[in-house]
């Protein structure tokens, strides 16, 4: 059993994120579960994807503690999600930051230097800069997959199957793109 | 064949596979993307309607007329549509119907935490809930047996955990239903009152035949026993997943179909366990019925009335989990985007200092701090009939506007405009047409000129109709020019008839075209355009600056720096 917990502000690209693992499952010959959030919280607000992949899946949602991996497509929200890593579980973090409404008016403070706070709390914490990758591959858009490329390699998936999954799951005029924003993915984590 | 489908897209699947010739629906979260998915199939005919009454009454007449057929909708929409459904239980159908509901426990995007199953119980329709993407597909199938055999619509209700969770769902084949001939037969489809009162025995009489067979499926209502004496658990939809996991080994009673309860099958499980626990989300329903059948059980004294349950909370009850809680960070609410044509509306309405009776849609975030425009908010199309309620109690005194969305208007905000003609209270009402549904994901609606399969559709023209309701005093803005929008409504609270403003733009997630930036120079510090809330623009020690990447090039924020310092780029 696999439990893959994608957290990151609405709009990110989340949820093709999920759709790739979905996908992987189907080509191992998997069950796999997803669940995710639309409607008022994609515009701007937390958002969380959950991803379960095994031989035998009932609930949708990862419970808190029960996550073997989250990637966190930004700093803050993997402050917030990290309750649900297992002990031992790996946290994977794309180092942008963005501020939410109440730092941005100043009505509370943006936690300053999340980096080390997770680092010395959770042994297996991996940032990476998935947005600047992500533009050397061609399109800041593709973060969601250099986080997938970093995934894989961290995870131990099939990288073959994994490519699979990613090009089946992107418009074919943007898949030499996401590959190679996997790629980098896969090599600089 | 199988593949990893949204229960959506599933009951969209099985719809098709039933034979389902026409669906009407109108957008809300978690329902949207049945009527989507549905729409791609051949052979078939879906629609947005504008409303979910007009849905519901589409599929009754295409059931009537010998069709099978089906209305999608969230749980409040239900409410909208709750008259033809309320009726139809009485008319029955001739080709099979089903309604299918989204609750959505924890509100995640509604405006209340309604439990639709006492819609089917109130009704006197049967109603099936799922727990996953595979059994959504088989129960549409199943619910369009039922609906035929009994003659009576069939609800279909999902929680947001279901509609909006992908899990596998083996493909089957379309299984054409013929057109069932329509016989002329006013004792069944005039429900007028002699009609109705003997119409109302047979769905009583339904209802109680309904209640025995349903103890017969018992591949939808199952036992799943392990260790008898011990404790029993009875749950339904999405909490039986969660049951499961948490309790692997517990004896378990998975309900399929919530009305009517299999009343006989959960009496003879009672027996074999040592105490019945009912798990079940929002209100007790479950519960209660099964207490008024004379079973012993426990429900809502564990289990809170409020929000979604997770395995989680379901080990906590059962002495096995200890809770990780999360860090306390700073909260990330909802924002409208940058470059939303909303911003600069809610900011003049803000600064002249207005009550805003507000509506559904993703303006309703203009309640949202810095912007705190919006007073009130209550369900779709209230806007209208609430500021037309605050003009008539305090004399026509109070300074106050509606604020409607362009789809909303048309779902009911348009009666709304004729009440307030029609009984003269004055009240000025902002319609942001976005021309589009935004918050549920861009979907058609009769003003866009397309339908929902993207097909071209005839206009309904917002002003026009707001003139043919009698509108005298109406004026069109575009929502971009903060001065305009500021004058036509200083124009409108001014005047003693009735106003329309309609503030045009298209919503910015639509149109994606490369536009002008802009930046910032010798910033002030004034803090103004952070009155704005806008998700690019962010302040520094050295004032403020406008992310790049964020930024569309509305220029509201150039329009509201009183010192010229944000510039064209």
């Amino acid at each position: 059993m696999m439990n893959i917990l994608i957290a990151g502000v609405g709009g990110q690209g989340t949820l093709l994120a999920s759709r790739v693992l979905g996908r992987y499952a189907l080509l191992s010959g998997k069950d796999c579960k997803l669940s995710e959030i639309h409607g008022m919280s994609q515009r701007g607000g937390s958002v969380v994807t959950h991803a379960r992949i095994g031989d035998k899946i009932h609930s949708p949602v990862i419970w808190e503690g029960g996550a073997d991996m989250i990637i966190a497509f930004e700093a803050l929200e993997a402050m917030r999600a990290k309750h649900y890593l297992k002990k031992g579980g790996i946290l994977l973090v794309n180092e942008e930051e963005i501020l939410p409404m109440p730092c941005i008016m100043g009505a509370a403070t943006y936690p300053a230097d999340i980096q080390s706070a997770l680092k010395s709390e959770i042994e297996n914490t991996y940032f990476i800069k998935a947005q600047e990758i992500a533009t050397e591959a061609g399109s800041a858009k593709a973060t969601n997959v250099v986080m997938l490329g970093c995934l894989c390699k961290l995870f131990g998936f099939d990288k073959a199957l994994m490519q699979q999954a990613v090009a089946e799951c992107v418009p074919e005029k943007f898949r030499e793109l996401n590959l190679k924003a996997f790629e980098l993915g896969f090599q600089r984590v | 064949m199988k593949e990893l489908m949204l229960t959506n897209q599933a009951i969209a699947r099985g719809a098709y596979e039933a034979g389902v010739r026409v669906l009407s629906a109108y957008p809300g979260t978690p329902s949207t993307e049945i009527a989507e998915n549905f729409a791609k199939f051949d052979g078939i005919y879906a629609e947005w309607a504008p409303n979910e009454k007009v849905a519901v009454e589409v599929a009754v007449g295409a059931a009537v007329a010998g069709a099978r057929a089906m209305a999608c909708m969230k749980h409040v929409g239900l409410n909208v549509a709750a008259d033809p459904l309320f009726t139809a239980a009485y008319t029955g159908v001739n080709g099979g119907l089903v309604i299918v509901v989204a609750d959505d426990p924890g509100m995640h995007s509604s405006q209340n935490e309604q439990d639709s199953r006492y819609y089917a119980r109130s009704a006197h329709v049967p109603m099936l809930e799922p727990s996953d993407a595979s059994e959504a597909k088989e129960f549409v199938k199943l619910a369009y047996e039922l609906s035929e055999k009994f003659d009576t619509p069939v609800l279909l209700r999902e929680t947001t955990r279901v509609a909006h969770s992908h899990g596998f769902v083996e493909l089957g084949e379309r299984e054409e239903q013929e057109i069932k001939a329509y016989e002329k037969s006013p004792q069944k489809y005039v429900m007028m009152p002699a009609n109705a009162i003997k119409r109302h025995v047979t769905v009583e009489a339904r209802d109680k035949e309904l209640g025995e067979y349903v103890s017969t499926l018992t591949e939808i209502n199952r036992e799943e026993l392990t260790n008898e004496n011990e404790i029993g658990i009875v749950c339904s939809g999405v909490v039986y997943q969660y049951v499961k996991e948490a309790l692997p080994n517990a004896n378990v009673f998975k309900i399929g179909t919530v009305y009517p309860l299999p009343m006989t099958a959960l009496k003879a499980f009672a027996k074999k366990v040592k105490e019945v626990i009912v798990i079940e989300e929002l209100e007790p329903y479950i519960e209660d019925a099964m207490k008024a059948a004379g079973i012993d059980c426990k429900g809502k004294e564990l289990f809170s009335l409020q929000g979604e349950l997770s395995v989680v909370k379901i080990l906590e009850k059962f002495g096995g989990a200890s809770v990780p809680t999360a860090e306390s960070v700073p909260a990330r609410p909802p924002v409208m985007c940058a470059g939303c044509p909303h911003r600069g509306v809610f900011y003049v309405l803000g600064k002249l200092g207005l009550t805003v009776n507000g509506d559904i849609g993703c303006y309703t975030l203009g309640a949202v701090a810095p912007l705190s425009a919006v007073d009130t908010c209550v369900c779709m199309g209230a806007s209208i009939g609430m500021a037309h309620g605050f003009k008539k109690a305090t004399n026509g005194e109070s300074k106050n506007v509606a604020v409607i969305g362009d789809s909303t208007f048309l779902h009911s905000g348009v009666t709304g405009l004729i009440n307030a003609v029609y009984n003269q209270s004055g009240i000025t009402l902002l319609i942001l047409d976005n021309s589009t549904t935004g918050m549920t994901g861009h979907q058609q609606h009769p003003a866009t000129g397309k339908n929902l399969l993207g097909q071209p559709a005839p206009v309904v023209c917002l002003d026009e109709l707001c003139k043919a309701c009698g509108v005298k005093d109406l004026a069109i803005v575009d929502a971009y020019d903060v001065k305009a929008v500021e004058t036509a409504v200083k124009n409108a609270i001014a005047s003693p008839e009735v106003s329309v403003i309609i503030a045009q733009r298209p919503c910015v997630l639509l149109d994606k075209s490369a536009k002008p930036k802009v930046k910032v120079e010798n910033c002030r510090k004034c803090g103004k355009c952070m009155k704005l809330g806008c998700p690019a623009i962010s302040k520094t020690e050295n004032g403020i600056v406008i992310d790049t990447n964020q930024c569309v090039g509305c220029e509201v924020c150039i329009q509201v720096c009183p010192f010229h310092c944000i510039e064209k780029a």
